[in-house]
């Protein structure tokens, strides 16, 4: 035997290193959530009326006790954004983390298979010539081409990946060319489409939460409420995944099956949330690694740490959006990844484990 | 006891048939049987259509069983690299099927699992950062806690040192006399085989060609057939057999 199997370690050992290390993860867990909170209400101060932490507060927990005027801005224009920023960054994050989980790769985000592309070329039928996919209220024609685009996207992927001898890597590799076509087609709209429709296209593709109201802000949080428990209720095999499928399969997972009924939720939470904000690229990649460098890849703490560490991204990132420029809110899109991205290699190239 | 007995299991992937008509005696608790063969003899498949991977025709005929699972597979080496530690994925192996959370019970079988291949002190360790042979061992350790009646293992011996093939095939040894496990184990050290196990079962392009004890299944004859060798088979000092491997043909 090597020395390393050699020195002897009573199995109570072994238990008590696991215990610690699942109350840390529940301590970086309920570390992120306050962070969240603390964003959140950063978040609702900023705007052209600044507002303290202490006035938010206050507006959050009595709003009969506060003006008229700080109850408006408050809970009726900036809450549905602060909000969204927080259920889209969670659904980007989630739908990014169990992407990358059943493809094995790294790279495997909303953005990277297309899903996000298909989602901005629906958005650009409806806003260069007022196509609507589905015949909708004139609010929703845009996000909802967005959807069946992207969702249209998503299940041609699966459809393919269906065929005999299709690897995951084919899957990622699809995924590429999918967003290759839809630049493309995005490329000819512009082409063809009036000036004044070519920036529109231009700044929904950028991601804006500014789009948020409230119905929106409630389908978002609806969609996301479903899909977590389902995506839950399937930890263990989800983790047995990243064993690879011959080690899945040893311990009685369907990787096919799996695979299958992930990618239609997790796409349906990348759809709902690029249909509703634009395209934020950054998120479904980033914050699932982030949540792995702080938590590992067992799902009962990836899972919800990749929602979390999502939220917070894009929360931290609407904060810096209002604040870079006072009295313009630069897209959030063009922000989580420019502070993000640094942020982001900063972490990986300073981690002393590879996360990959 | 647990018995299992294959009756015309045939395999195929696409149209390529990769076992034909395997039919066994039944093989019962407490018994470790070898299952042996050159390269791409079917020996993983056969596994696979065990364990109910692969469709076919025929029939698997577990009885006795008093399991939900009755079977656990240690598939051969992947080398996969996700972020978790050896505990971790030995658990995670434990807690397919079962609820979210955690029970006593489970990390106890845990630590059962991990001291009985004596690799405890691996339990805080990335599994990426493990060895090959390591890996194996956790490998098995992930089988062992499904605390399984059958447990397949494929060439569990293939990347280890010979200190831990011979503790790792006592180990199993010890848990079919102890525990009344079936054990079905894939190795190319015929060595191991006459030592360590029951009977034999070898296989050749799909087909079952011999199938009994392993001291009458593993022949200077068999092994001219399968492995292509001229070898001998004559007791060593302490009466046990022994393989003498001279040539090959």
């Amino acid at each position: 035997m090597t020395t390393e199997t050699t020195v002897t370690a009573s199995p109570s050992q072994g238990r008590a290193f696991y215990r610690s290390q699942v109350f840390r993860r529940q301590m970086i867990l309920a570390a992120l959530v306050v962070a969240l909170l603390f964003s959140l209400c950063v978040d609702l101060a900023l705007g052209p009326a600044r507002y303290s932490l202490n006035e938010v507060i206050a507006a959050l927990v009595t709003p009969g006790n506060v003006s008229q005027q700080a109850r408006v801005i408050l809970w009726e224009i900036r809450m549905p954004v602060a909000l969204m920023a927080l259920v889209v960054g969670a659904s980007l994050s989630v739908a990014g983390a169990q992407m990358q989980t059943i493809l094995s790769n790294p790279l495997a985000s909303p953005f990277t298979l297309g899903i996000s592309a298909g989602a901005s070329f629906g958005a650009a039928l409806g806003l260069a010539f007022g196509v609507a996919i589905i015949p909708a209220a004139i609010e929703f024609v845009v996000p909802l081409n967005a959807f069946i685009m992207a969702m249209f996207t998503a299940f041609l992927i699966h459809a393919l990946s269906l065929k005999r001898g299709v690897t995951v890597e084919t899957i990622v590799l699809l995924g590429i060319a999918m967003v290759f076509i839809f630049n493309s087609l995005m490329a000819l709209i512009q082409f063809f489409a009036s000036q004044e429709a070519v920036s529109a296209v231009v700044f929904w593709t950028m991601g804006s939460l500014t789009k948020a109201t409230w119905p929106k802000f409630w389908i978002a949080l609806g969609i996301l409420a479903a899909v977590m428990p389902l995506l839950a209720r399937h930890g263990w095999a989800l983790t047995a995944m990243r064993l690879g499928d011959a080690k899945a399969e040893s311990m009685g997972v369907k990787p096919r099956a799996l695979r299958l009924e992930v990618l239609i939720l997790v796409s349906l939470l990348a759809a709902v949330a690029v249909a509703f904000v634009g395209t934020i690229g950054f998120i479904g990649l980033v914050g699932p690694h982030i949540a792995r460098i702080l938590l590992g890849e067992d799902q009962r703490f990836f899972l919800p740490g990749s929602a979390l560490c999502g939220a917070l991204i894009l929360s931290v990132g609407s904060v810096i959006s209002k604040i870079i420029i006072p009295g313009t809110i630069i897209p959030i899109g063009i922000i989580t990844s420019l502070v993000g991205i640094p942020f982001f290699l900063f972490l990986v190239l300073n981690h002393k484990k590879a996360s990959w | 006891m647990v018995t299992l007995k294959l009756t015309h299991v045939s395999a195929r992937y696409g149209r390529r048939a990769i076992l034909e008509d395997i039919t066994t005696p039944s093989f019962q608790g407490g018994q470790v049987v070898a299952l042996l063969g050159p390269n791409a003899a079917g020996k993983s498949t056969l596994f696979r259509r065990i364990l109910g991977l692969l469709k076919g025709e025929g029939e698997v005929i577990i009885s006795n069983t008093h399991a939900e699972r009755p079977v656990a597979y240690m598939p051969q080496d992947t080398g996969a690299k996700a972020v978790l530690t050896v505990y971790e994925s030995v658990l995670l192996a434990r807690m397919q099927g079962r609820s979210l959370k955690v029970q006593p019970e489970d990390l106890a079988q845990v630590d059962r699992a991990l001291e009985e291949l004596n690799i405890t002190s691996l339990g805080e360790r990335d599994i990426g950062d493990l060895s090959g042979g390591q890996r194996q061992l956790v490998s098995a350790a992930q089988a062992l806690v499904q605390e399984p009646e059958i447990l397949m293992l494929d060439e569990p011996t293939s990347a280890l040192d010979l200190n831990r093939q011979i503790s790792l095939l006592t180990v199993l040894r010890r848990l079919a006399d102890e525990r009344g496990m079936l054990i079905l184990v894939a190795l190319h050290d015929l060595g191991h085989a006459l030592r360590f196990t029951d009977a034999s079962m070898v296989l050749e392009n799909g087909r079952l060609i011999a199938c009994g004890p392993t001291e009458e299944v593993i022949t200077p004859e068999l092994l001219r057939q399968v492995y292509k060798v001229a070898a001998r088979i004559e007791p060593c000092s302490k009466g046990r057999p022994q393989l003498i491997v001279e040539e090959a043909v």
